[in-house]
């Protein structure tokens, strides 16, 4: 480790999808490790580091809000854009109206996080990568405000604003500071990207607002 | 090799030496306001303007204005070369669209064959050329089938929710119709409901990202048709629900780079719109506007219009 970062993270809304409820979406209590990660590859990643999710602080009460949102039901088909490439009759078009769908959202509202995570560097990582430079790509980033895409929480119309704890800097209270623990169940760590895509759950507890996260790529979460 | 490095390998193969035109960072904010009017109702309220529950501001969706945007794409470019629209509102009436999509050239074509269906690379293949003739997947994406995770386009711009400054206040009026719907109804006339918002004054921020414009070949003329559309949406959209919607402003933070030259939120925070009379609001003169323009982080530009 060594290389070990904390950025403060907060916006007006945040949708953590539980996997379980999707088609009305529905959000964990919480940020999810992978969207956690999410963030911190919108600001800097490359194939020669993996970003590892240590510890989650939950900043502010956890309260809820919904929306209702008209949405559409399909997607087109890969064959169809191939045969629209090659100059055959093909529809590409979504035709909102005929395949509306009225979907839920309930979301997070309020959301802000202390993110603490490191990095370890892959097998991709070539003779120029070493930690330190990662690391200081990573700080001078998030220190400016700069981002490869602006991150967001969850989905993309939830921006997040960050800005980084440099050491010494105090994490700021949190609203459980006094919570001697609450189980927030199963909930997602992250998918899988091998052949196939696999997700992957760990029992999240919170304890003072703050969670720790395993790192299940090195260990199967057991009971 | 990651997804990343196969997509960019294919995008040297199919453009070989032509330079795309690049973007770097941008923010935007726009205001827009409503009088007399239900600028996007809630179907869960039954139509009701959509109002934060707990302050009592009114909230406008990302997907409700990223439809005004494309509305307004499909009726000035005409579904043109480049500004086709993936999902569209109306019916395709032209059949002739089929055919007008700018099909690959020959040698393309054999170019694609010999890329050996390798899925990821196809997929990218195929992405590639919905970006080039769909303006809305070039700008928002759009998710597209493909059995492997390339069939799911980024855009470069980001809308988000937008809110109204103040509380706003909706009424519900109730009007009359001299016909009824139903034959043999023993009535000559039906009584309906309309949902308006007196006044009221909205703000949404928004991102451009300049690597995922590069990404989707989203460049400065996309660009410049983007800040068109955000200005002129509302001039397109008229309808009895409506009332009088109108762009009143839109201030764009220009960066130097692609990775951007400051924070968003305090580019944000420069901006800010505060009631200037006591009565309740009514127009936009009760209203005032300020960007704080003084000091801005180096390389970083305003631009309002």
């Amino acid at each position: 480790m060594g290389y070990g970062i904390k950025l403060h993270v907060w916006g007006d809304r945040a949708c953590f999808t539980r996997p379980e409820m999707k088609a009305e979406r529905v959000s964990y209590d919480v940020m999810t490790p992978s969207a956690a990660r999410g963030i911190l590859e919108a600001i800097h990643w490359k194939p020669a580091i993996r970003w590892v999710v240590d510890r989650i602080h939950v900043l502010n009460e956890i309260s809820f809000d919904s929306v209702r949102r008209n949405e559409v039901e399909s997607k087109v088909s890969a064959a169809q854009i191939k045969s629209a490439m090659n100059g055959r009759d093909a529809i590409l078009n979504q035709i909102a109206p005929a395949e509306r769908q009225q979907r839920m959202t309930v979301m997070l509202r309020d959301v802000a996080y202390v993110i603490e995570a490191h990095f370890e560097m892959t097998s991709s990582a070539g003779e120029s990568d070493n930690p330190e430079k990662h690391y200081s790509i990573f700080s001078r980033r998030a220190r400016g405000g700069q981002s490869y895409h602006q991150p967001y929480f969850g989905c993309r119309e939830f921006p997040v604003n960050f800005s980084l704890l440099e050491d010494g800097d105090e994490i700021p209270l949190s609203y459980y500071r006094g919570n001697v623990g609450l189980d927030l169940q199963w909930m997602l760590w992250d998918l899988e990207y091998g052949e196939e895509i696999s997700p992957k759950f760990f029992r999240a507890t919170m304890r003072q607002g703050i969670i720790d996260v395993p790192d299940l790529y090195k260990r199967e979460a057991r009971l | 090799m990651t997804d990343m490095e196969v997509r960019d390998n294919v995008m040297e193969q199919e453009e070989g030496s032509t330079v795309i035109p690049t973007i770097n960072r941008h923010e935007f904010t726009i205001f827009f306001d409503v009088t007399n009017g239900n600028p996007n109702g809630d179907p869960d309220m039954g139509n009701m303007p959509r109002i934060d529950p707990e302050t009592g501001h009114g909230i406008v969706t990302d997907v409700c204005l990223k439809r005004k945007v494309r509305n307004y794409v499909e009726i000035t470019r005409e579904q043109g070369e480049g500004h086709r629209i993936y999902v569209t509102e109306g019916a395709v009436l032209n059949e002739q669209h089929r055919k007008a999509y700018r099909s690959l050239r020959e040698e393309d074509v054999d170019k694609f064959k010999e890329l050996k269906p390798k899925d990821r690379a196809e997929a990218s293949l195929l992405t590639h050329w919905m970006c080039d003739n769909f303006y809305d997947v070039r700008t928002f994406g759009a998710v597209m089938t493909t059995k492997v995770n390339c069939g799911q386009v980024r855009g470069p711009v980001q809308f988000t929710f937008a809110r109204s400054i103040d509380p706003i206040f909706s009424q519900e009026t109730t009007i009359t119709r001299q016909a009824v719907t139903q034959e043999g109804a023993d009535k000559d006339r039906e009584m309906g409901r309309k949902h308006i918002v007196p006044y009221g004054l909205y703000r949404m921020d928004g991102y451009v990202s300049g690597h995922l414009a590069e990404k989707t070949h989203f460049g400065p003329e996309d660009l410049e048709l983007l800040w068109e559309s955000l200005e002129n949406m509302f001039e397109h959209d008229r309808s009895a629900s409506r009332g009088q919607m109108a762009l009143r402003k839109l201030i764009v933070f220009q960066h130097e780079t692609k990775l951007g030259n400051a924070p968003a939120h305090k580019l944000f925070e420069r901006i800010s719109a505060r009631k200037i009379t006591d009565a309740p609001s009514r127009s936009y003169a009760d209203y005032e506007i300020s960007v704080n323009s003084e000091d801005l982080p180096n390389g970083v530009t305003v631009i309002e219009r």
